[in-house]
């Protein structure tokens, strides 16, 4: 205990030396109250903050952004050493799983009304931040459903239809997608390839299946379950036919691909709209957004947390109840295509109606609330993350041919192996 | 009587002043270190004999059983070789281009100032961007070198992906960094020299390159010494750059196969990516301990250097 607090004050200390201390100054009752929110990423609530403040004349609103990874890292950290976290916390479906088996870490928004709120949400997005003791550490704010997001001028050239609904029709299932693949491989213009990278279409066909990287006893099941491997054998095989422009998600190369225009499809959550038109300005109007082959699926999507830590936890679990109501995220979703996870907005007529520009007007609103809904959850683990990047790793090390299939796939194992333990 | 009083007093005040103060003014440099550098370093020994992980709420005595681990870890051999190759690479051609470069700037040159400063200015440019930046010309399809290599005729080399390729890459990025403010250190060092020494020597008829491989380099022998055991410490140390060089993908692997995963990086995701704690302190300490050998084994090679 003694070494606990000791390892406490010195995380303390070297927080608020490189300044990157946070939560909110204790303030006298009735005071102006100012709370944090530490985020990743854009979730779409800055326009809110202003809205909110307006009525709260007391409460002033801090958001503070990280990239991803760090996020989670320094909110693991300042979660085990009970410093420095926010008053609101965001956390990624990727890691919900992980933050869910620690409850004690997090206000149990089910002793502050959550109850009245539950049927805001998808059903499984309400389940998946609720710890086994029955505690409920979030509220959802988007979800991941699927589409494809291809380029209807690329497919134009190599001879493929370009209309949405016959470009659907191309894919039902991921065979036929990688089908596909292969027509337009065979016509292709000069460095477009058909995909951006294994990995991240790898990440699609997994997030559909019933089963992922754990059963529901939290067990890794990466060497049992027969889709991860099918899957593994599809990305491969067509990475070996040359449809894929071999590009690691999420790295500067990525961002060129998107602006250099280095594939024509790539699997689509609803907030990588925001990507791709923040990437690939030059190519407005000849993106176009599809059905994902197989229906349904689900890739990223996040919480909002109160950690226990928080001195104005009733403050605060006031606002994250009010950033996710319905009415709130459908000005989310209206303004940056954030798709919500509170499924009483989605039969707003703004939220149906609504088309994208850029997209060669596609019925953006249409598409992703139907995926949304349709989409069969899949179980997290606490690992699932470090996982996935392993995954990652192996197909990676296929496409820069360092291994083959089965060689990559014995490493992956290992690699499991180790994160499992 | 009262001067007979007070004298003790005094001599124990002048006596305390003389021998004691020096130790209050350095005081506070080890007090700071005491509680920001020797603290953690034990606790951090401490730690390493523990299974703590931070996302689980116990925390147990395993004594040795982390270096045990450690040293059967296939992984941590990997980074090793990983550092021992990117430290060779980088700090060899460092420490010749920094000497060359000090013996150009030390003879009677144009705007000297400018120069002389000149080569430093890659040392206080940050590393982020710098990183960055060089990750942008080893890009694989649109990268700068690439594009050079194209021109030249040959195939494009993805950089990133070859283990070779990756450490020349990191290398020269530390090279880049580094070599500036090692000339700059040369350069003083040189100047100290006694001219009468260059002199006697061209009177005795020695050449241009007799006169620097037998006057300024042993003369720099205390320097050299130095920056070889710095530029150990700095190599063996190295994270910023191989972790940015894969920027924006997330967990700190060092490329797909690990191919440029330094010791530094592999504790960083250990501690930092897996929450091990308990494991990280012990690559820490492993780390600690590499660097103190080998910055022995490199103080005992350059002190052969002959002197004078």
């Amino acid at each position: 205990m003694f070494s606990k607090r000791l390892a406490a004050g010195l995380l303390a200390l070297g927080v608020l030396a490189t300044g990157c201390g946070s939560g909110g100054e204790p303030a006298a009752s009735g005071g102006p109250i100012t709370l944090t929110l530490n985020l990743f990423g854009n979730m779409g609530f800055k326009e809110l903050y202003a809205e909110y403040e307006a009525a709260h004349p007391n409460i002033k609103i801090v958001e503070r952004t990280s990239a991803y990874n760090d996020h989670h890292r320094n909110l693991a950290a300042h979660l085990a050493t009970k410093q420095g976290a926010a008053d609101v916390e965001a956390v990624d479906t990727g890691f919900v799983a992980q933050f869910r088996g620690q409850p004690q870490h997090f206000t149990d928004l089910n002793q502050h009304g959550a109850a009245a709120l539950k049927d805001r949400w998808l059903p499984w997005k309400w389940e998946a931040s609720l710890a086994k003791t029955g505690a409920q550490i979030g509220y959802g704010t988007d979800v991941g459903g699927l589409a494809m997001c291809y380029r209807r001028d690329l497919f134009e050239k190599a001879g493929l239809p370009a209309a949405r609904d016959e470009v659907s029709k191309l894919w039902p299932d991921w065979a036929a997608y990688f089908e596909t693949g292969k027509r337009y491989t065979a016509k292709k213009p000069a460095g477009a390839a058909f995909f951006d990278g294994g990995p991240q279409v790898f990440n699609a066909m997994i997030g559909q299946a019933p089963v992922g990287y754990y059963d529901t006893a939290d067990q890794v099941v990466v060497a049992t379950n027969p889709e991860v491997r099918k899957a593994y054998d599809q990305v491969l095989g067509a990475v070996a036919a040359g449809q894929s422009a071999k590009l690691v998600g999420s790295s500067p190369a990525w961002n060129t691909g998107f602006a250099k225009g280095q594939f024509a499809t790539i699997a689509c959550p609803a907030w990588m709209l925001a990507k791709i038109q923040d990437q690939a300005k030059e190519f407005a109007g000849k993106w176009d957004v599809a059905a994902i082959p197989g229906g349904g699926g689900n890739w990223g999507g996040a919480y909002l947390t109160v950690p226990a830590q928080s001195e104005h936890t009733k403050e605060a679990v006031a606002l994250i109840a009010w950033l996710t109501a319905p009415e709130q995220q459908v000005k989310v979703f209206t303004k940056h295509g954030i798709l919500p996870s509170t499924v009483a907005g989605y039969d707003k007529p703004e939220v149906t109606g609504l088309t994208s520009e850029f997209f060669n007007d596609a019925p953006i609103g249409q598409i992703f609330t139907t995926a949304a809904v349709n989409l069969e959850p899949q179980y997290q683990g606490p690992r699932a993350g470090d996982i996935q990047t392993a995954i990652r790793d192996a197909i990676n090390r296929v496409e820069e041919g360092k291994q083959d299939g089965p060689q990559a796939w014995e490493q992956l194992l290992k690699d499991v192996d180790r994160i499992e333990k | 009587m009262t001067s007979a009083r007070t004298r003790p007093r005094r001599r124990w005040a002048y006596v305390l002043d003389v021998k004691g103060s020096p130790y209050i003014y350095i005081a506070p440099f080890f007090l700071l270190f005491g509680a920001v550098g020797l603290f953690p370093l034990l606790y951090t020994a401490y730690v390493s004999m523990t299974d703590w992980n931070l996302l689980e709420t116990t925390r147990e005595w395993v004594g040795l059983e982390n270096y045990a681990e450690l040293i059967g870890d296939a992984y941590f051999w990997n980074s090793l070789v990983n550092t021992v190759s990117i430290w060779l690479l980088s700090t060899v051609p460092q420490l010749l281009g920094a000497l060359f470069i000090a013996h150009m700037l030390n003879r009677s040159l144009r705007a000297r100032t400018f120069f002389r400063m000149g080569v430093l200015l890659p040392n206080v440019t940050s590393i982020v961007a710098v990183t960055i930046i060089f990750a942008q010309l080893f890009g694989r399809d649109f990268g700068m070198v690439n594009w050079l290599i194209g021109l030249a005729g040959l195939d494009p080399i993805d950089w990133q992906a070859g283990t070779l390729s990756s450490h020349i890459a990191i290398s020269l990025i530390v090279i880049w960094r580094w070599t500036g403010y090692n000339a700059l250190i040369y350069l003083a060092a040189m100047q100290a020299i006694p001219n009468h020494l260059y002199e006697a020597a061209t009177i005795d008829g020695a050449g241009q390159a007799t006169q620097f491989w037998k006057i300024t380099i042993p003369m720099l022998r205390p320097t050299i010494i130095f920056t070889a055991v710095v530029s150990t410490i700095g190599g063996f140390q190295i994270i910023a750059e191989p972790l940015l060089f894969q920027s924006g993908t997330g967990n700190p692997t060092g490329g797909s196969d690990r191919q440029f995963q330094t010791v530094g990086l592999y504790l960083y995701e250990q501690g930092f990516g897996r929450y091990e704690f308990g494991y990280a302190s012990a690559i820490a300490w492993t780390l600690c301990l590499i660097i103190v050998v080998m910055a022995v084994v490199n103080f005992s090679i350059t002190r052969r250097i002959k002197s004078g």
